[in-house]
């Protein structure tokens, strides 16, 4: 397991390597000068010259073969754009926001609690709703319940989640002013984050009214995000336990006489929320990563609506180092999901 | 009476008839389609001559079943005319996936070392982006605009194709009669488009049904944020993002674009899911 676990990991090296390749290339696909691109038409030449400059964008794009042929030291071979790149991101240095001048890992390091509270919100809302509708579709099967939960499942994957977004502002916000519309808290909170995922922050400082608000922000993103991998659960669920109860060790279990609570919640739930937990980590990857419509949409501020609107803005290193980020997670926790595999199912050996 | 022998494509069919998500997603994706070949014929629409300020507005009547927007183009024709863009996007985008993902996976799975190395490195380096994220990113590479959307939105979904059709070879490639093909003396090529790809074209089918539900969604999400199709043209996203501007006050503008999404999709997979019924004898509920 251990073993399979380093190789797992060691396989991210390569992708991750792409991954840097491609999100350096990026930029240079862009046509004209990126640096004139990012200043507009009207910068100045000295302007321009500066930020190129600043971005390495004098140098050759891989490897420095002019520099190596005049001065015949391989170190300078490597003084090129795609090197020094690599080399500043393994330090953990993103480099700065060409409008704001924001550190790019350190503006990262502030809005990731917001992604990750949103995609916990998310994953609650699929989980609490998808896996009971799932089973109840499973034991119930052909039923109208179980038309009612496929149904739903199957409306839930189809609905654009910027549209359905729109339409839980307009009805829960708009017309029954029961929940807040966007953003994260409302104004006139005096609250200082502790670890920046506000609901546990406010349990932290004992402020239940901060809670209490926090709570309604994130609750309608939620129900939006949460819309398809909800949908998704609940087909998940109900056929892995209609496999399951399907299974022999089923019908010994009802043979022996065990009353169908048992059989069901004992013997058939346990084994048959196996590939479910495989798809939640999936969606969990998926969700942290792929926010940004949710979170443009309600005005939420994390990862992805910073990242959308850097990209309309063309600021270029805020687009590199975040999209280097969320690939990275998104591998992270995709290589996490297999290994969780084998610990979850004694039947998997990993050799 | 006798009874008659079934080839396995009668099977398919009867299976097929017998799945009910399969009958209704045909039923929806035929109508949307003959909706979108029939729309300049029965309602010729030109978006960029269509203004009637004195009509802004307008909640839907008999008049105007959708209602009108905030230049009072009438709703209803421009779902209708929407049907056209998206169809196309989805056909195209998928399309594109299909050819390119199927090559790649079939040229990957079938001559393995070094091309499968390659090629699977640059799957994996693909799929390590989120879809929205990449067919954003691309399309602020190439320019907004709804060719570019399309291609955006069909290059997302590369590695799903190769994936599968590289999982077919493989398990395709030790069967008998590639062998016996091979004996006879095919080359690579007959082998790979004569024996292999239509034995392992099922899940294909599939996945390309359902697909096109994921590229209508992804291309109307790049619509709505700006980066698909232009105004004025009737595109879905488009129209719900014009819409949103006015959404207290005239939500039906965002709300039937949405619906028509809703069913487009909804359409493509059900009909995925009967196909799926139909050419999986294996998957029977």
């Amino acid at each position: 397991m251990a073993a399979y676990a380093l190789r797992r990991f060691l396989s991210l090296i390569p992708v991750l390597f792409g991954v840097s390749l491609l999100v350096f290339t990026f930029v240079h696909l862009i046509p004209g000068d990126p640096a004139r691109v990012m200043l507009g038409q009207r910068a100045t030449p000295t302007a321009v010259e500066r930020l190129r400059k600043e971005l390495n964008l004098d140098k050759p794009l891989f490897l420095n073969f002019k520099a190596f042929r005049e001065s015949g030291e391989v170190k300078k071979l490597f003084d090129s754009q795609y090197l020094a790149f690599l080399s500043r991101t393994l330090k953990g240095n993103l480099g700065r926001s060409i409008f704001t001048k924001v550190d790019v890992s350190r503006e990262l390091r502030a809005r990731f609690p917001a992604t990750l509270e949103l995609t916990l919100g998310a994953m609650a809302v699929a989980l609490l709703a998808g896996i009971p509708a799932g089973i109840l579709a499973a034991l119930r099967k052909n039923s109208l319940w179980d038309l009612m939960v496929m149904t739903g499942a199957l409306v839930g994957v189809s609905m654009p989640i910027f549209w359905l977004g729109l339409l839980l502002i307009y009805i829960f916000a708009v017309n029954l002013h029961w929940l807040p519309p966007s953003g994260r808290l409302g104004l006139g909170f005096n609250f200082e984050p502790v670890t920046g995922l506000l609901l546990l922050d406010a349990l932290l400082r004992l402020r239940f009214d901060v809670f209490f608000d926090a709570f309604r922000h994130l609750l309608l993103p939620s129900l939006a995000l949460g819309s398809i991998p909800t949908a998704v659960i609940a087909r998940m669920m109900r056929s892995a336990m209609l496999e399951v109860l399907s299974q022999d060790y089923v019908r010994t279990a009802r043979a022996k006489g065990l009353p169908e609570r048992v059989v069901v919640w004992k013997h058939a739930l346990k084994n048959a929320m196996l590939p479910v937990i495989t798809i939640i980590g999936l969606w969990f990857g998926t969700l942290l990563t792929g926010a940004i419509l949710t979170e443009t949409i309600f005005n939420w501020p994390g990862i992805g609506k910073w990242l959308y609107e850097a990209i309309q803005a063309r600021d270029y290193p805020i687009v590199q180092g975040g999209t280097l980020f969320i690939a990275t997670i998104y591998v992270i926790v995709n290589a996490l999901v297999d290994l969780s595999y084998g610990l979850l199912d004694p039947r998997i050996q990993y050799r | 009476m006798t009874v008659a022998a079934r080839t396995p494509t009668q099977q398919a069919l009867k299976r097929f008839w017998r799945s009910s998500p399969g009958r209704a997603g045909l039923f929806i994706v035929t109508a949307f389609i003959l909706l979108a070949i029939l729309a300049p014929l029965l309602a010729p629409y030109n978006p960029t001559k269509d203004r009637n300020l004195r009509a802004r507005l307008k909640p839907p009547s008999i008049e105007h079943v959708m209602g009108t927007d905030e230049l009072g183009r009438d709703i209803f024709i421009r779902v209708w005319h929407g049907a056209r863009i998206s169809l196309r996007v989805g056909v195209f985008a998928v399309g594109l996936a299909l050819v390119v993902g199927t090559l790649l996976g079939l040229v990957a799975g079938y001559f393995g070392g070094w091309l499968d190395m390659v090629i699977s490195w640059l799957i994996d380096i693909m799929l390590a982006f989120p879809s929205i994220l990449l067919a954003i990113a691309i399309v602020a590479v190439v320019g907004p605009g709804i060719t570019n959307a399309m291609i955006a939105v069909g290059i997302v979904q590369i590695p799903v194709f190769a994936r599968l059709a590289r999982s077919n070879v493989l398990s395709l490639k030790e069967q008998e009669f590639i062998a016996s093909a091979r004996a006879l003396g095919a080359t690579n090529a007959r082998i790979i488009l004569r024996h292999v790809l239509p034995n392992g074209l099922s899940p294909i089918i599939v996945q390309a049904t359902l697909s096109i539900a994921t590229a209508i969604l992804d291309a109307a999400g790049l619509g709505f944020l700006g980066l698909g199709a232009q105004p004025p043209a009737p595109e879905w996203g488009v129209m719900i993002a014009r819409g949103f501007q006015y959404f207290t006050t005239a939500p039906w503008i965002s709300l039937f674009p949405g619906l028509a999404i809703m069913l487009a999709v909804l359409g493509f997979n059900l009909l995925g899911d009967g196909l799926r019924d139909a050419l999986d004898p294996r998957n029977v509920r």
